[in-house]
């Protein structure tokens, strides 16, 4: 069987006779493709295609055939055919008459670069309004919500608390635990070389509540909840849910908006002091471990020296966070347009975008505290 | 274009093909046979169990009785390099198109020949304008994608890229569907055109009774887990199965047969 027989393409120089055979199909046609630019084309000005060869042809064998004789055709030879199948020619002269439209089609070439600096600014002008827009329209709706709590959505509240917070503890004990192991195994090493083995509680207690807690908690929940968010609320635009949603009245902001900023600054500062409860004790069990300071020991030492103003600073932050977290998903979310590729590109820029802003809000609320002296 | 097959050796031959969903019975005892060269239509009502069929012709899902052969091998036995040899010679325009959505137009019927040919750039960019043109998507629109496309556009560049490799057959699953009458039409004959130019074998799922009439050569009609008749449109039209009478004999199936019995 002749399935496998690659396409060949034979010159002969003398008479100006050039014989195709084999399959000329897309399978078996990279072969010649590669050669055909090297092929030494007949000197006489009428050249003669022998085409009885040629077993099978389709579209692609077709183009490949069509392109050898534009180029002859170009160089003003005449070209005559011998041996080709009927249904081969029909095939020929349909490739060659969509080939005629293609080639008058207008191409359209990169515009100016003003243009394109035009089209970049106008862009981003355009986002940073829709994001003061977004800003605007879920103030409104928190607003609205308090004037009249009935318009609230509270089941969505509530499977929101669950999923976002009740759901998240497990995995943000284990790592807040660690995170407290880490700092005190490094203190430790230190601290003993000095002979202040009691620091232990000053360095554990104070980068835990003030700084790591609320920290790693808003870093856990932008990349688990932030990003189910943005994904959500884009398949939901993407297979129009979002739509029927407006349609039925109801606006996107009251049902799918607060619901969530509310349950993260519920959950937030309530998954902080989680987060600070369990990290204390994991710098506890290595202080007793390396340092051989008791629980007991510990904990008296920490009510002296930990004021309350380290945990209600991490506590403070904690709603900010939230809001940073819950706003920027939803966003995202928004911004979704088109396909589904667009839905993993803002699940991307959504996570990266709040701890973004979450450490940089952090940076703000360490310098703030600062020039207030607390 | 010869394949060394003869004429009338099945491409497709589904036998006694039964799939179950845990408790839901969707093919109780399915066979037909496709021949090389004919527009075969799978035909019946919601649910019927044509999709879930399509998708077992497609190596999508295994039938849980049954074998189905697909140009000469049994589906259940493929290596994986046999499989892919096989895909290489078939196309599918899916009911939604599912076109990639990161691509343009272009490059989404680019996508079958840079998967299975080691051609050039250029000459597979030329080969899939002309298929591109050969369907009717509008050529200065080829730089767009999809999500910019409206649905009737979508589906041609969705057979555009079905027939990139000029498959032996081709699988249409719901080709006219959210189509209006006219781009309907339009489609149709976009069908036959491409079984003249290129000589395809074509499997058409679908309940467009217009469809039915204008483009296939023979049809099976699906109901109840088994094939409930099976010929040329006509033979199927006396038949005196309950379903299939509803199904022709309905105030839908009266309007698409009319014209074609007053052209007779």
């Amino acid at each position: 069987m002749s399935l496998h027989q690659q396409a060949n393409l034979t010159v002969d120089v003398s008479q100006g006779v050039l014989r195709c055979s084999g399959n000329w199909t897309v399978t078996s046609l990279s072969r010649l493709e590669r050669q055909i630019c090297k092929i030494k084309w007949p000197e006489q000005r009428a050249v003669v295609w022998d085409g009885s060869g040629i077993t099978a042809l389709d579209t692609c064998g077709a183009v490949v055939l069509y392109r050898c004789l534009e180029r002859l055709r170009k160089e003003g030879r005449e070209i005559s055919w011998i041996g080709l199948r009927p249904e081969f020619a029909e095939l020929l002269n349909l490739v060659a008459d969509q080939a005629l439209a293609i080639a008058k089609m207008p191409v359209d070439g990169q515009p100016h670069w003003v243009a394109r600096l035009g089209v970049a600014v106008w862009t981003k002008a355009n986002q940073a309004i829709q994001a003061v827009a977004f800003l605007g329209a879920s103030t409104m709706a928190g607003v609205q919500a308090l004037v009249s709590p009935r318009t609230l959505r509270w089941r969505m509240l509530a499977k929101s608390l669950e999923r976002d917070g009740f759901h998240a503890l497990p995995i943000i004990g284990l790592l807040s635990f660690l995170m407290g192991v880490v700092i005190a195994y490094q203190g430790a090493e230190q601290l003993r070389a000095l002979g202040a083995n009691i620091f232990i509680v000053d360095l554990v207690g104070i980068a835990l509540l003030r700084e790591i807690a609320p920290l790693i908690t808003a870093i856990l929940i932008a990349g688990r909840s932030g990003s189910a968010y943005t994904a959500q609320i884009g398949t939901m635009r993407v297979t129009e849910e979002l739509d029927a949603v407006r349609t039925l009245g109801i606006s996107p902001f009251q049902y799918l908006v607060l619901p969530k900023v509310l349950a993260l600054l519920v959950a937030l500062p309530l998954l902080t002091v989680y987060a600070d409860v369990l990290g204390v004790l994991g710098g506890m069990m290595i202080a007793a471990n390396q340092l051989n300071i008791e629980m007991t020991e510990f904990l008296s030492r920490f009510e002296q020296a930990i004021a309350l103003k380290h945990y209600v600073i991490g506590l403070v932050k904690a709603p900010v966070f939230a809001v940073i977290i819950a706003l920027v998903g939803c966003y995202q979310g928004f911004q979704i347009y088109g396909g589904v590729d667009s839905v993993g590109q803002r699940t991307t820029i959504s996570v990266v975008q709040s701890i973004f802003l979450v450490i940089v809000f952090d940076a703000l609320f360490s310098i703030v505290l600062n020039w207030w002296g607390v | 274009m010869e394949r060394g097959i003869s004429e009338r050796e099945p491409i497709i031959d589904v036998r006694h093909v039964c799939t179950r969903f845990g408790q839901a019975t969707v093919h109780e005892d399915v066979s037909l046979a496709v021949y090389r060269g004919e527009v075969f239509a799978i035909a019946g009502g919601n649910g019927c169990g044509k999709s879930t069929l399509l998708r077992e012709l497609l190596l999508l899902q295994k039938p849980s009785g049954g074998t189905i052969r697909l140009l000469g091998y049994d589906t259940a036995q493929l290596t994986e390099m046999q499989a892919r040899a096989i895909y290489r010679r078939c196309g599918v325009m899916f009911q939604h198109g599912a076109l990639f959505s990161s691509l343009t137009v272009v490059e989404n019927v680019e996508a079958p020949l840079r998967e299975h040919t080691r051609l050039s750039q250029a000459l597979v960019r030329d080969i899939a304008l002309i298929k591109i043109a050969l369907t009717g998507f509008p050529l200065a629109s080829i730089g767009k994608y999809p999500n910019e496309l409206s649905g009737g556009m979508r589906k041609r560049v969705a057979l555009a890229r079905a027939v990139a490799l000029d498959p032996e057959v081709l699988f249409l699953d719901e080709p006219t569907s959210g189509l209006d009458p006219i781009s309907a039409a339009e489609f149709d004959e976009l069908v036959q055109r491409l079984k003249h130019w290129f000589g395809l074998t074509m499997v058409i799922i679908t309940h467009d009774l217009d469809t039915l009439w204008r483009v296939t050569d023979r049809v099976a009609i699906l109901g109840n887990g088994r094939v409930l008749g099976i010929g040329t449109m006509q033979e199927l039209s006396y038949s005196d199965d309950p379903i299939i009478r509803e199904y022709f004999h309905g105030p839908r199936g009266r309007a698409a047969r009319e014209p074609v019995w007053n052209r007779e």
